[in-house]
Formats: C-alpha cells, structure tokens, sequence
C-alpha cells in the first residue's frame, strides 16, 4: 500500500450530503473479480449520460470540468460514503486517483476501508467544509496541502486547519502497512484465545 | 463489578490483545462469505501463500448474483457467472463449507446463518457485508466488513477494530395491529436519521422490542446500518432460545444446556450506562413509506411529501430537493396518491417466512392492480421458499399475479436480472432507497412486506390498517 505523508493538490467538489457507496460505484462494477481498473466507473451515474444508446460525459458533472482536472482532493458533504459496505468505493477512488476525501463526517465502514487503501480522511467542521466550498467555487484550479504529520490542512494563502485523526491509522497510513503480518505477531495470544474459549465455549467451534 | 451493557460483553469476551495505543485485536468466531465482496480476499491469500486460519469458522453462499427465475441453465450474464465460479473455485481450494447455487440451503447469507445456526448468541460475525447487523438479533456482535478485511479474518480469525459508543433505542408499549418491525425501524432512522448511529453500536431493548419475534428483531437490526450504526443487537431472552434449538448448526445435548446458561447472561445489565439514549413509544408509530433518496426521508401513511422550502438548514434542502427531483414527485403530495409501477417483496429486511405469511395474507383473494406491471416475491432462502410452499403461500401470490422467485438478493440491489427500470416506481421491502439501487434511474419506497402486498393489490399505497378492517 501506498504510504500517506503530504498531498498538495488540485480540490474537486461534490456538493451533496449523505453520499453512499451505490453512488460512488455502482452495483453493475460489482461483478469484477479484480481490484483494479474502477476508477473509470466512479460516480458513473453523475458522470456519464446516455444519449441514444450512446455514452457520453456529464458536462455538469465536476469531475468532467477542466477547472478540476487531476484533482487528488475530493471536498464533500457529511456521511460520505454512507450504505453498503463494498470496499470497491475505496477502490474506485483511489483509482481515480483521489488521496483524500474532506467532509464533515464519513460512515464507519467507509472509513476503516479508506485506511486499508491509503485514502486520508480529513474530518473537519461543517462552517470550515463550507467555506472551503465557496473558496474552490471563486478559484479556478484552488489547491489545498494536506499534511498527515502535522494533522494540517493547509491553504495557499495562510491558513490552516488542524483535523483529528486516529493515532493506529495515522501510523498505519504514514507507513503504508499490510495489517495481516502485523496481526501475525500475536500468534501467540491467538492461539491461547481459542484454547480457553474452546474450554469455556465449545459451541463455537464446528470442528469440537 | 460495574454494570455492563450487552455491547460491553460481547466486546470484552473477544479482546485477544490490546496494543499500547489502544488498539484491540478482536477474535472473530463466525465469517459469512459470499461471492462479490470475497473474490479480491481470496487472491490476496493466494499471493502471500497464506491458509484460512479457521476453516470451520467460515461458511459461504452465493446471493447476490444468483437468478431468481429457473437455474437449470445456470446465469445468463457471464461476469455473474465468473464471480459465482469463482467463490466455488475459491471454497473448494480453501475448503470452507458452501451452500451453492443449487443446494437447497443456499439463500441470501443473513437469512441462512440465523436459519441453520451458524448464528449464535454471544459470537462475533462479520460478513462483508453492511447488513450484517441482521445477525445481532441474536444477541451477537455482527458488523460489516470490507474484503481487506475478509482476507484479514480469513488469515488471523481476528480484526483490529475500535470500540464503538452505545446507544440504546428503547421502545414502550406495542406496535398496533398491521404496523411491523420494519414501520419501527424506518420510524427510529426518520428520527435519529442515515447518520444519528454513526459511531455507535445501537442496542434495541424495551418491551416492544422483546414482544418481536426473533425474525422481527432481524429486521430491526438489519437496517441500523442505514441509522449509521454498524451493529445492531438485541439482548438473549426465551423467544430467542426457542428460535434456536434444534436448528442444524445449533448445538445439542449438553453442550445446548451449558450454552443455554451461558447466553442467559447476554443482556444489558439493569445498572447499565448507555453513551446515547433514545425512547420511542411504539403505540405512536403508523405504517412507514419513504419518499426520498435516503432511508431518512420518511412519513406516515397517512402523510405527505415534503416541501422542501419549509427545511432550514441550506445542505438538507438542498438533498431534498435533489431527491424530490430523482423521485418525480411533486411536493405536498399524499403518500396514498403516489402510485407504483412495480413492487419488490424480498431481501435480508424481509424475506423470512414471517414475511412471507403477512404478505399473503393481504394478497388471499385479490388480484395486483392492472396498472402494476410486476409484483416480485423473492424467499429469503430455499428451505423459506420450500416452507412458504408447504403453506401454500405460493399458490396465493401466483393467483394474485405475483411471481414466485427463487431465493437471493434480487432487486434489492439488482446485480441480477431484476430490476428497475429508469423512473420505474417501486413499492420494496428492502433496505435502501438510494439513487439507482434497484436498477439505474429507478425510484424506490421503503415499506413493510404488508404495505407492499396492499400496495400492489391497489395499484398506489394504502394504509394496511384500513385493509385489515375491511
């Protein structure tokens, strides 16, 4: 996994609330077998129109609108990535090639699948999310610096704003790390786990 | 020794280890696979030559790419087929248990694990799946998960995960007559909305709750996700003891006794603090139907849509707005004006047999309106669909110009062949109202498994308790 330190970046957009994972891929990119390659697909009912059987992009969609071309940042609503729990949403976003997403508040399984992915999730005030909404809507091309060690966003004027994070999956981004081998290490209690629930609970075991 | 909530629990008799950052690897007991979210779990296995930790831990079915019409001839649509392949490729080769396509078990994954009992009170499940919650009806810890994840579980048979708040929804009194676990459950997410469960594990208690019946109580906790919350759960009593015993994967003998004693204890204590507490009184809750983009978006029967230049807050109006747009509805219309194109009675909300038997109560004797083009029933699973049959709650739909489905998720999320098409209107029992759900473009009504069946027999909703009048 691609380790997180800083992004700066063009800042894409998305003025909605309660965004949910059938929208950000929906469910006909479902039946891949494969992690890649979604990125294509993301937000497809927004992005895409069909026009006498044929598809086309949205003009009115933001991420088909030049100002926003090679944004890494998505600026959206709360609830982001609300519903389902496909990890493709993840997948289709940082395919795109989006590395962080600021909102007010995000799902939780969402969340904990961005982390997997090495998508930074900026939670930051509902007035501060809106002010950033007017400054990208009066600068064409607006970038933001998004700075995981200092746990800052910061503006290309002055200012900055401070987001809290989760120290296991601040380290865990900073390094890009693979959960499974860190896991492993505790073999050890694993194994002494399942012998006392195997004596104080056998039902829990098919195989007792 | 302080009081516990039933979260705390399950929570504490799961901790293998607590890092110094206060992470904790949580032991997992129960893994339900199916065939979209595992595929990318198994590769990565395979490419780090890892083993499945626990086979007798897991159990997998296939579900949401599965026909509901005649199988015979196996899935038409080749990339369904690959992934229904390859989650059999994948059981085999890591030999974990599968209820496939055409065993009689198989069935959507939350309807078959309580069914066979491969849910139990007092595990942990995980599934990647949203809806797992379903399973903490039972008195377990049940939470989706994302195929990182799954792989993880498959790997270690733990998960790191964080200790979530608590909340507990406490609802008096008793549901009336015709309103139903589902008409509760979208009345407790139109009031704390899509997001008021988000970082908490929410406990559904009081004695309109323990008056459900456990099938109900699954469809209570199955939509906490759609409240924010990854769990939902109710606590251990008789009802769910009697639903257990004698199931295939329950156990029996003395194991059952000594397992019967312990699960007595998987309840909130009388003492216990809950982080968020909310009280509902069930005597005031009427038949739901939503009429938005979001399970939030809901109203009485008796009720109207909304306009949305009463909402004050600009972000809410304007997702209003959005969403009347997405609907084709106009504000201020009643709900009892709007009519449906098709109706959907089905999914891990409310396919169960209990689901079934009410729906065809309403349908005994009429027929679906001439203005509704399909009405889908879908069983929960194949021993469902065998016991609705053994009722004759098959011949019911049928004369009713129902179809009668095989098992699977169907037009809940139409990864299938049902579907919606654009601005179809439907009448559903399932979970999610969102955007293009049931099909792209399609529009989507939340509603209980007896609404629905009213809703078709009269070609727009009615209110189900006038129905069960005349």
């Amino acid at each position: 996994m691609e380790a997180f330190t800083v992004v700066e970046a063009v800042v894409a957009p998305l003025d909605r609330p309660n965004v949910d994972t059938d929208a950000i891929i929906p469910k006909q990119f479902l039946k891949t077998i494969e992690r890649k390659g979604l990125g294509k697909h993301l937000f497809n009912a927004w992005r895409y129109l069909e026009q006498g059987g044929q598809r086309m992009d949205n003009p009115d969609f933001v991420l088909n609108q030049a100002a926003y071309a090679g944004a890494r940042i998505l600026l959206a609503r709360e609830n982001f990535g609300c519903g389902s729990s496909r990890e493709h949403a993840p997948w289709a976003l940082a395919d795109y090639g989006f590395r962080v997403v600021i909102a007010p508040s995000f799902a939780d399984i969402f969340a904990n699948n961005c982390v997997q992915n090495g998508i930074l999730l900026v939670r930051l005030p509902a007035d501060v999310v809106e002010h950033l909404f007017h400054e990208v809507a009066a600068n064409p091309g607006y970038r933001l610096r998004v700075d995981l060690p200092a746990q800052e966003v910061q503006t290309m004027g002055d200012s900055r704003y401070a987001f809290p994070m989760d120290a296991g999956h601040k380290h865990k981004l900073l390094h890009g790390l693979d959960d499974i081998q860190l896991t492993l290490r505790q073999e050890g209690a694993i194994r002494a786990y399942e012998v006392r629930r195997r004596q104080s609970a056998p039902w829990l075991f098919r195989d007792e | 020794m302080s009081a516990k909530t039933l979260y705390d629990k399950l929570w504490e008799s799961h901790v293998v280890h607590t890092e110094q950052d206060g992470g904790v690897l949580l032991y997992i007991d129960r893994q339900l696979l199916h065939e979209v979210t595992s595929p990318q779990a198994f590769s990565g296995l395979r490419a780090a030559g890892r083993k499945a930790w626990r086979i007798d831990a897991n159990i997998a079915t296939v579900d949401h790419n599965v026909p509901t019409t005649d199988r015979t001839a196996g899935i038409a649509d080749a990339t369904s087929r690959l992934q229904v392949d390859t989650l059999d490729q994948n059981c085999a080769e890591f030999g974990i248990e599968e209820f496939g396509m055409h065993d009689k078990r198989q069935g959507i994954v939350h309807v078959i694990a309580p069914e066979q009992g491969l849910t139990l009170p007092g595990m942990t499940v995980v599934c990647g799946d949203s809806h797992t919650a379903t399973h903490g009806a039972l008195g377990a810890l049940a939470f989706g998960i994302g195929t990182t994840e799954v792989e993880h579980v498959l790997a270690t048979q733990c998960l790191w995960v964080r200790k979530s708040k608590s909340m507990r929804v406490w609802v008096d009194g008793q549901l009336s007559f015709g309103v139903t676990a589902k008409d509760l459950v979208l009345a407790i997410i139109g009031r704390i909305g899509t997001a008021g469960g988000t970082g908490y594990a929410i406990e559904f208690a009081g004695p309109a709750v323990q008056a459900l019946s456990v099938e109900g109580r699954m469809t209570l906790c199955n939509m906490a996700i759609e409240a924010g919350a990854r769990s939902g759960m109710v606590g251990v009593d008789a009802i769910t003891i009697n639903y257990l015993q004698g199931r295939p994967y329950a156990p029996m003998g003395k194991v059952w006794d000594q397992a019967v004693v312990a699960w007595g204890d998987l309840h909130s204590d009388p003492e216990a603090r809950f982080d968020a507490e909310i009280r509902m009184d069930a005597c005031t809750v009427a038949p739901q139907v939503t009429w938005g983009t979001s399970p939030e978006m809901v109203v009485d029967i008796s009720g109207h849509v909304p306009d949305p230049a009463l909402e004050k807050d600009p972000v809410r109006r304007k997702g209003w707005r959005d969403a009347l747009t997405y609907m084709g509805l106009k504000a201020a219309t009643p709900v009892s004006a709007i009519s449906l194109d098709k109706v959907f009675i089905g999914s891990c909300t409310n396919a169960r047999i209990e689901d079934l038997r009410v729906a065809a109560a309403i349908a005994r004797g009429h027929h679906r309106a001439a203005s509704v083009k399909a009405v889908l029933v879908v069983p929960g699973s194949g021993l469902v669909k065998a016991q609705a049959e053994a009722e004759g709650l098959d011949r019911i739909f049928k004369e009713a110009g129902f179809e009668w489905r095989e098992p699977g998720c169907s037009m809940c999320l139409a990864m299938n062949a049902d579907r919606l098409e654009p601005e179809e209107r439907c009448a559903s029992t399932s979970n999610r109202n969102f955007e293009g759900r049931q099909g792209a473009g399609g529009r989507t009504h939340l509603v209980s498994p007896a609404m629905a069946a009213a809703a078709a027999i009269a070609g727009h909703f009615v209110d189900v308790r006038d129905w069960a009048v005349h």
